[in-house]
This record gives C-alpha cells, sequence and structure tokens, in this order.
C-alpha cells in the first residue's frame, strides 16, 4: 500500500517537473527582451550586462532553469512589472483562494443536486423525468458556459435583481454577502458538471441495479430506499469519483471563463490580464498553479481508490 | 517506396459505414435533427457574401443598439451599429473554420506522438508518455492561453494554439489503438515475413488507427469551437472587428442590462451550434465504438 502510494506520488512529481520544465522553455520562447522592458526605451550598455548578469540571464538555459526552479519551489516568483507587487503573494495568498472558493461551491452544488436528480432518472426509467434529465444532460454538457453566465446576469442580475453581477466578497469574512456573490458565479460553473454527473450517475446506477447482489438485497427484504441509496449508490462512488478528477481541468478553465463573466480577481483572471500585458511571469505562475491543481487531485483520486473499493486493496 | 495493392477489403467496407450512418440519422431523431442543423450552420458559413442581408462590419448610423425585428434589422443592431444576424452568420465562418482547424492540427500532432509513443518502446515510449502526462496535466483553454501569450492574437494563431492544446488527448488514443493493432496476429505475421517496419507501419497500423481517429475528431470540433470562443471571449483570441461569437459576446457582456439581444444573438447561435456537433459527435462515437456505447 505504502509502495502504491510512493510510486504514485513520486509519478506525480515527475510530470509536474516536466510541465516546469515546458512551461519555462515557453517563457524564454516569448517575445521581448525582459531586461529591455525592465530598462525602458533609454539606457546604457553597462546597464544592460550588469542587469543581465543580475539577473543571472549569461548563464546557460539548464542552469537558468535550475536556478527558476529552485527560487519558483521557495516561493521567491519575481515580481509583477505592472503593479510591482511580489507574484506569488499576487497569485497564491489573493487570486488561488477566489478560484478554489469558486470551484468548490461549483462542486459542491453539481454534486448536491447532480446524484439525486440521477438516481430519479435512473429509477424511473421512461418516466418524464427521465426524459427532461435527459434533455438536460444534452444541453447542459455542451451549453458554453461564459453565455450561459450571461444570461443569468440578465435574468437574475439584471430582470430580478436578486444577486449582484460583479465582484467577490469572501464568505468566511461576510458569509450572506459572500454566499450572495457566489451563488450566480457557482451555479454557472456548475451546469457542466451537474449535466456530467446526472448523466454518470443514471447510466451507471441502471447497470448497479441489475447486478445479482441487488436482487439478493431485495429478497433480503430490504426497503427500497435502502437498496437504492446504500447498495447503489455505494457502487458507483469509483465511477463517480474517476469522472470528477478527469474533469476537474473542465472545471478550472470554466472557472477562467466564469471569473471574466463575473468580475471574480481569481487565477483565471491574473492569467488573462497577464496575458494582455504581455506578463509572462505570471501567465507562468497561473499555469504551474493550475497544473499542480489537476495533478495533485488526480493522484488524491488515485490513492482514494482502495478506500472506495476494497476489492483494489493489494493484499 | 512501398507499392500498395488496391484494398478490396477496405473498399467494400467504406459504403457501409456511410450506410450506418443513414440508419442511424433514421432511427435517431436528435442525431437527423442536428446533422441538418450543423449542415445549414456549414452552409450560411459557406455563402456568407450571399446569404447575409448585409456586410458584417458596415455600420448603420440611424441604428444603433436597435432590438431585434427593427426595420432593416431583424435580429437587431449592436452599439456600432452593426447588423447583429449579418455578423452573427459571418462569425460561423470563423467559429467553423477554427474549430475544425484545431482539430486538424490536434489530430495530426496526436497521430504523430501517438504513433511514436505506440511503436518505439522503451526509454523513447517513456519520455513520450511522460510528455503526453504533461500536455494531459493542463486544460486545454489554459494551454491555449500560454501559447497565445506567445503567439499574440489572430485568427491563425488562435487555430495553431488550440490546435496544440489539443494534441495531448488526441496522442493518448491513438496510442492506446496503435497498442492494440501492434498485438494482433496480423502484424506479429506481416514482421515474421520479413515485412520492413515503415511497411508495416504504412499498411497494417495506420489504417487501423486513422479510423478511429477521425472519430474522435468528430467529437471534438465541438469542443475546440467553445475553447476557441472562450480565447476571444476573454479577449485573448481572435482580434475586433472580427466579427466572432466569442467577442461579440464579450462585447454584449458591457450592455446586457439595456441591450441583452446584443451578446443574446450570437451566444444563441454559438450555443445551438455546440449542442448540434456534440449531439453529431456523440452520435458517430455511439455507432462506431462499441467500447463507449455503454457510458450513454
Amino acid at each position: 500500500m505504502l509502495l502504491f502510494a510512493a510510486g504514485k506520488v513520486l509519478q506525480t512529481l515527475m510530470v509536474l517537473l516536466i510541465v516546469s520544465a515546458v512551461s519555462f522553455t515557453l517563457l524564454k520562447l516569448a517575445p521581448g527582451d525582459p531586461i529591455q522592458i525592465m530598462l525602458g526605451t533609454e539606457y546604457s550598455p553597462e546597464a544592460y550586462t550588469s542587469l543581465m548578469k543580475q539577473l543571472g540571464l549569461d548563464r546557460s538555459m539548464i542552469e537558468q532553469y535550475l536556478r527558476w526552479l529552485g527560487s519558483f519551489v521557495t516561493g521567491d516568483w519575481g515580481v509583477s512589472y505592472v503593479s510591482k507587487a511580489p507574484i506569488f503573494q499576487f497569485a497564491v495568498v489573493e487570486a488561488l483562494p477566489v478560484t478554489l472558493t469558486l470551484a468548490a461551491s461549483a462542486l459542491a452544488l453539481s454534486v448536491l443536486i447532480g446524484v439525486p436528480l440521477g438516481v430519479l432518472a435512473a429509477t424511473r426509467r421512461g418516466s418524464i423525468w427521465d426524459a427532461a434529465t435527459s434533455v438536460f444532460t444534452l444541453t447542459g454538457t455542451s451549453f458554453p458556459s461564459f453565455y450561459l453566465g450571461i444570461l443569468l446576469i440578465w435574468l437574475f442580475g439584471v430582470k430580478f435583481g436578486l444577486f449582484p453581477t460583479m465582484g467577490f466578497v469572501a464568505p468566511w469574512e461576510d458569509f450572506w454577502a459572500g454566499v450572495s456573490h457566489l451563488t450566480l458565479p457557482a451555479i454557472t460553473l456548475s451546469i457542466y458538471f451537474l449535466a456530467m454527473i446526472v448523466r454518470m450517475t443514471r447510466a451507471n446506477l441502471i447497470e448497479v441495479l441489475e447486478q445479482p447482489y441487488i436482487a439478493a438485497a431485495r429478497a433480503r427484504g430490504e426497503p427500497n430506499w435502502r437498496v437504492v441509496w446504500v447498495h447503489g449508490l455505494r457502487n458507483i462512488l469509483m465511477p463517480l469519483v474517476t469522472i470528477l478528477g478527469l474533469q476537474l481541468g473542465a472545471l478550472l478553465q470554466g472557472a477562467v471563463l466564469t471569473e471574466t463573466v463575473f468580475s471574480l480577481p481569481g487565477v483565471g483572471q491574473m492569467i488573462t490580464n497577464a496575458v494582455l500585458n504581455r506578463e509572462y511571469g505570471i501567465v507562468q505562475a497561473g499555469v504551474m498553479i493550475t497544473a499542480c491543481l489537476f495533478i495533485t487531485t488526480n493522484l488524491i483520486v488515485d490513492l482514494a481508490y482502495p478506500y472506495l473499493d476494497p476489492r483494489l486493496r493489494p493484499r | 517506396m512501398v507499392d500498395i495493392p488496391a484494398d478490396t477489403g477496405l473498399a467494400a467496407r467504406r459504403p457501409s459505414r456511410l450506410e450506418g450512418l443513414r440508419a442511424l440519422a433514421r432511427s435517431n431523431i436528435y442525431f437527423a435533427i442536428a446533422s441538418i442543423v450543423v449542415a445549414l450552420f456549414i452552409l450560411s458559413a459557406t455563402f456568407a457574401p450571399l446569404v447575409s442581408p448585409h456586410p458584417p462590419l458596415d455600420q448603420d448610423m440611424a441604428a444603433f443598439m436597435s432590438p431585434p425585428l427593427t426595420e432593416n434589422h431583424i435580429l437587431g443592431t449592436d452599439s456600432f451599429g452593426r447588423d447583429l444576424l449579418a455578423r452573427t452568420i459571418y462569425g460561423a465562418r470563423y467559429a467553423l473554420a477554427i474549430g475544425f482547424g484545431a482539430v486538424l492540427i490536434g489530430a495530426l500532432g496526436g497521430l504523430i506522438v501517438g504513433v511514436a509513443a505506440g511503436l518505439s518502446g522503451g526509454v523513447t515510449e517513456w519520455a513520450l508518455m511522460r510528455f503526453i502526462d504533461a500536455l494531459l496535466a493542463l486544460p486545454s483553454l489554459i494551454m491555449a492561453i500560454a501559447f497565445i501569450s506567445i503567439l499574440g492574437q489572430g485568427v491563425d494563431k488562435v487555430i495553431l494554439a488550440v490546435g496544440v492544446a489539443l494534441i495531448g488527448p488526441f496522442s493518448r488514443t491513438v496510442r492506446a489503438d496503435v497498442l492494440q493493432v501492434k498485438a494482433q496476429a496480423f502484424v506479429e505475421a506481416a514482421g515474421l515475413m520479413g515485412v520492413k517496419r515503415l511497411a508495416i507501419i504504412w499498411r497494417h497500423i495506420l489504417p487501423n488507427v486513422i479510423f478511429p481517429l477521425a472519430v474522435q475528431a468528430t467529437i471534438r470540433v465541438s469542443y475546440a469551437v467553445l475553447v476557441s470562443s472562450g480565447l476571444s471571449f476573454l479577449g485573448i483570441g481572435v482580434a475586433p472587428p472580427t466579427p466572432d461569437w466569442g467577442l461579440m459576446i464579450a462585447e454584449g457582456r458591457s450592455f446586457v442590462s439595456f441591450a441583452p439581444w446584443i451578446a443574446g444573438v450570437p451566444g444563441t447561435a454559438l450555443a445551438i451550434l455546440l449542442i448540434a456537433l456534440s449531439i453529431v459527435g456523440d452520435g458517430v462515437r455511439e455507432h462506431f465504438d462499441p467500447k463507449l456505447r455503454k457510458q450513454g
């Protein structure tokens, strides 16, 4: 068990290392000379070479990469040209909590609503409920989230005036203001997952309910709710967790678009603004944060399998 | 050069695939409707100058932000007085060209990386697999944003950025297919008969990998359209005044409180196209890939 976990962790670190090397190379390919950007239009050749030495840009690529990796791991991510603030502070302390809060609320919303809807559709196959959910899953998985966000703003923000349509208030500072600011963004981001979870729950539950152990449970006289919600759900956890891990990338990229629609100061908006301002260091920080989040979550999913399914526990 | 004999088996199978799709359209009403919708989008994009009521960049000084059903502008105008129907029809050109172009690049790149990873073995295979893992560690949109930050804005750059971002997923499926084909008896037999390695790849492996790849490509077109319009929506994809749907929706975002149709017209067009494309993709996949059928 420990060996299995250690192997997985090692593999994860390997992938992260490759991602960091690729993103470092990309940064180096970016047009524009960072020293020229820092010095402005007028500078002496001496100032140029001394700054180049100071930044270590006169060394070999491998040496530069190792130095960059070293400072990246220790949280020294450089300084933004535009705001003059340290990138680490800006990206991890300020932007990341916004994105994580948004992603977590969307995920919670889609699991809490999606699983019951999927169970309903699976246990009442062919009913009007089932037909309605199949239309919903079809549209929900392919509807462009940023357009959905604008529709929600128009309907609930402008027409009914129920929710604020812009900005972020941390729920841990002012709970109700935070929740009302998060409602529309979380719904926007969750629709894709909601549809995905309903679809997965329905398809897997239908299959599970045909298994012999379900017939056995019914034969023992267990009530229907227990058969479905205990024996049934327990056995669809695996595929559900797998799909959630794999779709986390979609959640992160959806968050980028959602943040722009609702002007939330998260990682997505940080990356977009950095592209517009040509701040490659911040783009790189955003890329690394996303990759770390995605890979770590998949590692957790991999490690969770033996707990979710006793058959997978190494003997 | 390898002499390729006329493969009668393949030639005989091909019409049956088309037949199969036709049968699918007959049995699945959603698939039939979605195919017609996609065909309509492709037709209006191709013949945009003939179908469109106005040129996409023409400004009507007398009609800024006119609501739909205004005289001369059935679907209204935007904040520059440009006809929304015209811009949406021309926008279909960009959406489809970018979507298909990006998928083509992604599929080609995925084919090369996937075949190389599937056939090489040893250290090369290990390195290629870790490279694919790294590509898959980033969501396509984030990767496309990173490429755009280096390439700059523009239609060709969006196609390239989204295409490269799709290489990861494509190469993974291609590699899985290659591994499956490689284990077949006919490949082993060809190797034992002394057929050259390149000839085996060309004659036995590629034909068996291309078809599943084409099915994958059909599924991913809607995703490519979504990612590229997302890039434009963020303001870092196609540059204005190009009538790109993502850009138009972003512009409409600012006017949503008093002129919701500016985002509504291109947004609805995008939503309809994406839903139709994904129904067509799902239908094609379910029809040709029995492994995936039960995921329904």
